[in-house]
């Protein structure tokens, strides 16, 4: 199976690789997936005071589809507010990364790992 | 574009030229294009007389009477005629097979093809290096068991069962005893003179042979019997019809020849590729040898290196042609069955590379292999935060993970 281009690209030029501070009140953090099931992401978020999404971080253990797509959610989430960066959906991803069905659960893995990066920070708020 | 260095030789290998070219000779109007089966001329005589030849080479390697090959379309038509032609055939004996559960798929999925039709299966479960359990195996041969069917060499990890010990106890209990030899022919010894083998499957395209081409030993002392899976015109003693393919059984006869020729040479150079490799890799972190690494064929490795995921890595090292044990690709998720049958971890299966190198492998192939995985094994752990969950002293194990 080859890839798509936009796949190469994400995956070998990966942005916002890294780690944020996961105690701090404006870091929400998401780990979805598992080691059994072949993909493990982790996606950090962090807000300002205006409650936008100012960095985004992450790494994740997966195939080539699954990295490119936390990589490209990082990107789409920065400048957004949760309840914009909550509405993302796992079928924009396929179609952006033009992912072929039997990699839609990387996508579904990234809308999850975006989602828990804000329940994580909702529940730091409460 | 530059093509891939081939390091998956256990998969397929290219046909050596030299089988190519007399292959070649037998397919046109100027060449022996005949049917062997027709007697009563020239061109027949020709191709039957070709036939014979690479029986014999066939035989010659394995130390086989040339009348108990049988020429089939490949192993998996070989495992399917052994096991279903000795449970059809003498299933008023007994209704009970074992095998492994790390068996190739062609002896694993027709095994489970006679459950459905009335046969009971065992399906034991390897050692933790990959080979069987002998005491194991004695304690499961019961009254019933017809026959025994465990692969000399697995296509995934390369470790060798022991024919010798496995095909005494197959004798004492009256136990037929079928081996697949896919992997092994042509690589390690094999003396089935001596070998108390009942069937023995072979493949000709494992072993620079054409692909397509097979082969079943079917031993004539003791005499095994073999109910038919393909009917026709009663060719190779009625087991197997079909017009036989002259320029394919041509090819793996040839392909065996040198083989038989070149073995001894071939394996020491290979086994010396293979531990080039592996000493290219065994100072890094975290980093297993999957199956006994010395009851093992020369040019297997199959290595996981832990926290990163096989098919990212397949991927970034795109220069190298090889196969993971990841099953990312499959709709099921589920990782190498072989694997997991060794009792590996999830995330060790997932991680794991098969390279396989063979006759056109080179020092070099092999050097700039090793640059190229340090290389992305770095740049993937870096990217992985099951390996800053290791670095943090994180046990994977006591993680709640959610499944999906």
């Amino acid at each position: 199976m080859a890839y798509g281009k936009k796949v190469l690209d994400h995956y070998e030029n990966p942005r916002n690789v890294g780690v944020l501070d996961k105690d701090a009140t404006n870091v929400g953090t998401g780990m979805v997936g598992a080691p059994a099931c072949g993909d493990v992401m982790r996606l950090q978020i962090q807000v300002n005071d205006n409650g936008v999404i100012e960095e985004a971080k992450f790494k994740t253990y997966g195939c080539g589809s699954a990295i490119a797509s936390s990589s490209l959610l990082t990107e789409w989430v920065k400048g957004k507010t949760l309840d914009e960066a909550s509405q993302i959906k796992n079928t924009e991803i396929v179609d952006e990364l033009e992912l072929p069905p039997v990699k839609i659960h990387c996508s579904v893995l990234a809308e999850d790992a975006i989602k828990a990066a804000i329940t994580d920070l909702k529940n730091k708020a409460n | 574009m530059l093509t891939p260095t081939y390091m998956d030789y256990s998969s397929t290998t290219p046909v050596d030229p030299r089988v190519a070219k007399k292959m070649a000779k037998y397919l046109t109007m100027e060449g022996d294009f005949g049917n062997a089966a027709s007697r009563s001329h020239y061109y027949g005589w020709q191709a039957e007389k070709a036939v014979d030849e690479a029986r014999s080479q066939v035989a010659d390697l394995v130390g086989a009477d040339p009348r108990e090959i049988v020429w089939t379309s490949g192993a998996t038509e070989s495992n399917n005629l052994a096991i279903k032609g000795i449970a059809n055939f003498y299933h008023k004996r007994g209704k009970h097979i074992i095998t492994l559960k790390t068996e190739h798929k062609a002896v694993l999925d027709t095994c489970r093809q006679l459950e459905r039709e009335g046969f009971e299966v065992t399906y034991l479960d390897p050692m933790a290096n990959g080979l069987l359990d002998i005491e194991e195996f004695k304690k499961t041969i019961r009254e019933d068991t017809i026959l025994a069917s465990f692969m000399h060499v697995n296509n995934e990890i390369g470790v060798i069962q022991d024919l010798q010990t496995i095909g005494d106890i197959c004798r004492e209990n009256k136990v037929f005893f079928h081996v697949d030899a896919a992997q092994s022919v042509g690589k390690i010894e094999i003396n089935l003179a001596s070998l108390p083998v009942d069937l023995m499957s072979f493949s000709a395209h494992k072993i620079y042979g054409p692909k397509g081409m097979g082969a079943l030993y079917v031993s004539r002392k003791p005499r095994v019997r073999l109910e038919a899976q393909m009917h026709g015109g009663g060719h190779e003693r009625g087991m197997r019809s079909g017009t036989l393919a002259t320029h394919q059984i041509v090819g793996m006869g040839e392909a065996f020849a040198i083989a038989k020729a070149e073995m001894k040479e071939e394996s020491e150079r290979t086994l010396k590729l293979r531990q080039r490799l592996y000493d290219g890799f065994s100072d890094m972190e975290e980093v297993v040898v999957n199956g006994d690494l010395d009851q093992r064929i020369s040019g297997n490795l199959n290595i996981s290196f832990n926290y990163v995921e096989g098919e990212s890595l397949m991927m970034a090292i795109s220069g190298v042609a090889v196969s993971s044990g990841s099953a990312c690709t499959s709709a099921s998720l589920e990782p190498s069955y072989v694997l997991r049958a060794l009792g590996l971890s999830d995330e060790l299966a997932h991680s794991s590379i098969r390279f396989s190198v063979g006759r056109y492998t080179t020092e070099k192939d092999v050097d700039d292999a090793i640059a190229l995985v340090r290389e992305k094994v770095e740049k993937l752990r870096d990217l992985s935060p099951l390996w800053d969950m290791y670095k943090d002293g994180i046990d994977l194990n006591s993680v709640q993970w959610a499944a999906h």
